[in-house]
């Protein structure tokens, strides 16, 4: 087998299909409990939300549009006033402690002055506004929340290592009941005196979280707080000689305003999906914090042995990222680690900075497991990618819904990307969860392989 | 500025894609930001389509909005071109692009002078119409393109066919129970020697557009998607069409009338002379269709007097109006529907059937409205089912927005004399299952409930931490009782006996739940 020095990259059209950036309110406004997201748009933006969110839509959610209409187009409609009356209305009804801006396509087209806006409108309502400009033009679908995380960033308290930011932040885990780390004064105290203050960042369900706490908790390090927080008026204490870690790797413009606008540090990790992913993302931060992990090698071990069923039916079978939510150069990193040949990374977006950890691991694991570099395509063609599947035929494509139903009829076993980004992924517990989704195509052939209608379209792979 | 949660109809690029992609190879190219073509999602997921849905973006990026489209679109248009090599490709304007204001109708036209493909920008803005008019208009345009075209070139036939023909307008993907609709229709029309001339948009040939003036009459199954379409040839060549919603007895045996009225006049050329319909009616009303019979029966009568909300599109808001009211015996407190551009037709068509016709787009005042009139059954869309959950009111969905548990496989026509039996089931399985829930309450409800609540947990000697009981309703409902019995079970076996946080998730590690 033939095995390139490093990993190949490319750039493509940008025609692919992927979810809008706005969809990101959908886990942010569950994530953050006492949020209200307003999506400052219009129709096509409003009639995204409904079909992608699904049942959600019927459950009374904390967000909604600010649906622009022909007269705030031409201006004949003042934007302040027109906002504020919805602000007043969405206060009255559901009284939260924030609400946020999502600006669009729209929005961006005609320059409505959101930034300028909404600290107005801030004073005259009481009510914390914060903008993330999550458009199309700009983003792709989980980019939306690093927008959000990065406008958040900014509404963090001030951390001061002198004690008074300390009593601030320890009235706010206090407030919580459901704090990420039920403190126990003790533990508290001792951290103080050994760790700098460790703060992670990227939306994960509170279970996911907490997970991931009691992980570095083993090796004695506490996690002091979560950008986002459970609740807006929990966010974490932010500044100089905090440290702060990824979770995710679509979070570059939030890593970039805790560095530069909070003054945070960061530690470039590879993220934590996956048992091999979770241990190296873990041995970084101990590293970062002259900690000697403890038991780790042995933790991992425990796992892949756990996860053998499944990496028994994915060894040696090829898979091709269409790309779409930018977990992809992750996700492969693991499944090629799992046994699996890849043969295309399609990403939306890829930074070479921020993922530079994570990409390192991936080559390091290509190498180990002795298979060639995939490359990696960011922005790609859609089309091109079908004709390009065409040829090696991969056993499983990881792809969007609009792609995935024709796929499949064309026999090629799919699996929606969409799933990754809502499904519980992350850390040691939840590597299972990972194979579930990518062996579950793979399974339902053992049942059903042999009935001999693979391929049910009329057409073929190249139209 | 609106606030909104929720809307019934689509924005306008969602109609002119239907209309596109229902056609045979045409190709429509959004010219939209990155996302904007969720549309491929839908019909991909809720048609379950096989075929890629011929739908892609020419993307408006930051580069676009500095310096124009320039030759992107163009080139988009000649790319297709050359991979696809459709028919048609449809220039299709979305809310961005309507207020860049550039020059679409110049790409179009530039475009179509190097590419083998026809042309068109729809015409459709954003801002003044809707996703059913848009496809109404859409459907219009192509057609009216076809027609001009072959009048230019010469070849348009205009002889009617020698035996009674017509032609079915208004079939689109993504829309409520059309695929079984238009077989029904089709059945309906072969057991009346009528021949389908054409079926359009679903599945329609570009090139036999043409040939469209030779059937005898236009057959218009619902009023959104279809009616400026049949107009058109109405204007242009005398061509009539058929309004009438042939859904419900009633209006299937005028439906079926009217077609006998329109091959009658045309008695004189044709192979077979007069027709005479009647006994056809009498036999499908009386023993084809079940719902003449089902009204008279004695489990009708149960829903004598019974209130029921409708809402829905204009089309199947007023038919199942009508067959409720006229056809079953049951009291409709308020008929509505979402489509404002139709009012008048909507309150003349359900005038003196309903005690209130309500005219809204938005699904709050619909819900206030059932929940002030308190009916026994809602027919209406997918929002109104939720909001029947929300009430406890049992509701059969009649028309769209609708989920894809609405897309059957198995057939469920609503038109035809097979829909009036899909209705009856409909109508009746609503009110049953009202009635079954109704007597569960009054005999104090299932009796096995805490029985079954028992057995979900195994170990009453474990102690749960504080912290563990927390995590623990931190996870969501419907899998909560899996996995405490899970870690009660991986805690007996490794004799442990205080549950905590990490035994939770050394549980999940080990037991994989």
């Amino acid at each position: 087998m033939k095995t390139f020095e490093t990993l190949p990259f490319e750039c493509e059209t940008g025609n692919y299909h992927t979810f809008r950036p706005i969809s990101c309110v959908a886990w942010l406004y569950q994530k953050i409990e006492d949020s209200f997201f307003l999506v400052v748009g219009t129709k096509t933006c409003g009639y995204f939300l409904q079909n992608a969110l699904g049942v959600t839509i019927f459950a009374e959610p904390r967000y909604a549009m600010a649906e622009l209409e022909e007269g705030d187009i031409s201006a004949q409609l003042n934007d302040q006033e027109e906002l504020k009356r919805i602000c007043l209305q969405i206060k009255r009804d559901r009284n939260p402690s924030v609400i946020i801006w999502i600006g669009t396509c729209t929005t961006e087209i005609i320059k409505m002055d959101l930034e300028g806006i909404a600290p107005k409108l801030e004073d005259e309502l009481g009510v914390p506004i914060v903008v993330a400009r999550a458009n199309g033009l700009d983003y792709a679908f989980t980019q939306g929340e690093d927008t959000v995380l990065a406008a958040m960033t900014h509404r963090c308290p001030e951390y001061n290592a002198s004690g008074q930011g300390q009593k601030q932040y320890n009235k706010s885990v206090d407030g919580s009941g459901t704090a990420p780390l039920e403190t126990e004064r003790s533990t508290l105290e001792k951290r103080e005196s050994r760790n700098p203050i460790l703060v992670l960042f990227g939306s994960l369900p509170s279970t996911v979280a907490s997970q991931l706490n009691l992980e570095s908790k083993r090796q004695s390090i506490i996690v002091a707080g979560w950008l986002p927080s459970q609740r807006y008026t929990e966010l974490p204490p932010l500044g100089e000689g905090v440290y702060v870690c990824g979770v995710n790797p679509f979070l570059s413009r939030t890593a970039t305003t805790l560095m530069r606008r909070r003054k945070c540090q960061l530690i470039g990790a590879p993220f934590p999906i996956g048992p091999d992913g979770t241990r190296a993302w873990i041995e970084k931060i101990c590293s970062a914090f002259g900690v000697e992990p403890q038991g780790l090698q042995d933790r991992e071990n425990q796992i892949w042995k756990s996860l053998i069923d499944y990496t028994r039916i994915l060894t040696g079978k090829s898979i091709f990222f269409m790309g779409d939510n930018l977990l992809e150069i992750s996700i492969a990193r693991f499944l090629i680690r799992c046994g699996m040949i890849v043969y295309e990374i399609g990403i939306p977006y890829m930074d070479k900075r921020y993922q530079a950890a994570e990409l390192s691991f991936l080559h390091n694991t290509c190498e180990k497991m002795g298979i060639p570099m995939p490359r990696v395509v960011e922005k790609p063609d859609n089309y091109n990618q079908i004709q390009r599947m065409h040829e090696p035929e991969p056993d499983l494509a990881i792809t969007g819904m609009a792609h995935a139903n024709p796929l499949e009829a064309r026999g090629i076993d799919t699996k929606w990307s969409v799933e990754f980004t809502f499904a519980q992924i992350h850390g040691f517990t939840n590597a299972r969860d990972v194979l579930e989704l990518v062996t579950r195509p793979l399974r339902r052939n053992n049942d059903l392989g042999t009935m001999g209608w693979n391929n049910l379209s009329k057409q073929t792979l190249t139209n | 500025m609106k606030l909104a949660y929720w809307m019934y109809a689509g924005p306008a690029h969602i109609g002119t894609l239907r209309v596109a992609s229902s056609f045979g190879n045409v190709h429509a190219i959004m010219h939209a930001p990155l996302g904007d073509d969720h549309f491929n999602v839908m019909r991909s997921m809720l048609e379950r389509e096989r075929d890629f849905t011929p739908v892609t973006a020419s993307i408006v990026d930051r580069h676009v909005l500095a310096r124009g489209s320039q030759e992107k679109v163009i080139n988009n248009i000649n790319r297709k071109d050359e991979e696809q090599h459709p028919d048609l490709i449809v220039l299709t304007p979305t809310c961005t692009s309507s207020i860049l204001q550039e020059d679409l109708q110049n790409f179009a036209d530039r475009a179509s002078t190097y590419s083998t493909s026809d042309v068109i920008l729809a015409d459709v803005n954003h801002y003044r119409v809707n996703e059913l008019q848009a496809a109404d208009r859409t459907s219009e345009q192509i057609v009216r393109h076809y027609l001009y075209k072959a009048r230019r070139h010469g070849t348009l036939d205009r002889s009617v066919t020698d035996t009674p023909s017509a032609n079915i307008i208004g079939i689109s993907t993504l829309g409520f129970h059309n695929q079984h609709d238009c077989r029904e229709s089709k059945r309906l029309l072969q057991d009346l020697g009528i021949l389908v001339n054409q079926v359009i948009p679903e599945g329609g040939s570009l090139k036999d557009l043409k040939d469209l003036p030779r059937a005898w009459f236009n057959i218009v199954p619902y009023r959104e998607l279809g009616l400026m379409t049949a107009v058109l040839p109405e204007k242009e060549f005398g061509m009539p069409y058929i309004p009438i919603i042939p859904m419900g007895i009633l209006d299937m045996a005028e439906f079926v009338a009217q077609m006998e009225k329109h091959i009658n006049a045309w008695a004189s050329i044709s192979s077979g002379g007069k027709v005479d319909y009647e006994s056809y009616i009498e036999n499908q009303t009386k023993f084809v269709s079940q719902a003449a019979w089902f009204s008279r029966s004695i489990d009708c009568q149960n829903s004598v007097g019974k209130r029921a909300v409708v809402f829905g599109d204009a089309t199947h808001a007023a038919s199942i109006t009508k067959i409720l009211v006229r056809e079953m015996g049951i009291r409709v407190s308020c008929s509505g529907t979402y489509c404002k551009h139709d009012a008048k037709w909507f309150n003349e068509q359900v005038q003196g059937l309903c005690d209130e016709v309500i005219i809204t787009e938005d699904h709050t005042e619909v819900g206030d409205m059932i929940a002030c009139t308190e009916p026994h059954a809602i027919f209406g869309t997918q929002m109104e089912r939720h909001i029947g959950k929300r009430l406890d009111i049992p509701c059969g969905v009649i028309s769209s927005p609708v989920h894809i548990q609405n897309f059957p496989l198995g057939y469920r026509p609503f038109l035809g004399y097979e829909g009036t039996n899909q209705v009856a089931d409909l109508v009746y399985n609503s009110f049953t299952l009202g009635m079954e829930d109704h007597l569960l309450d009054v005999f104090g409800g299932h009796d096995t409930k805490e029985v079954i609540t028992r057995s979900l947990s195994t170990g009453r000697d474990l102690i749960r931490t504080f912290e563990s009981q927390l995590e623990l309703k931190k996870i969501p409902g419907f899998v909560r009782g899996k996995i405490k019995k899970n870690t009660e079970t991986f805690a007996k076996l490794n004799n442990i006996t205080e549950i905590t946080i990490d035994v939770m998730y050394a549980a999940k590690e080990k037991l994989g739940a």
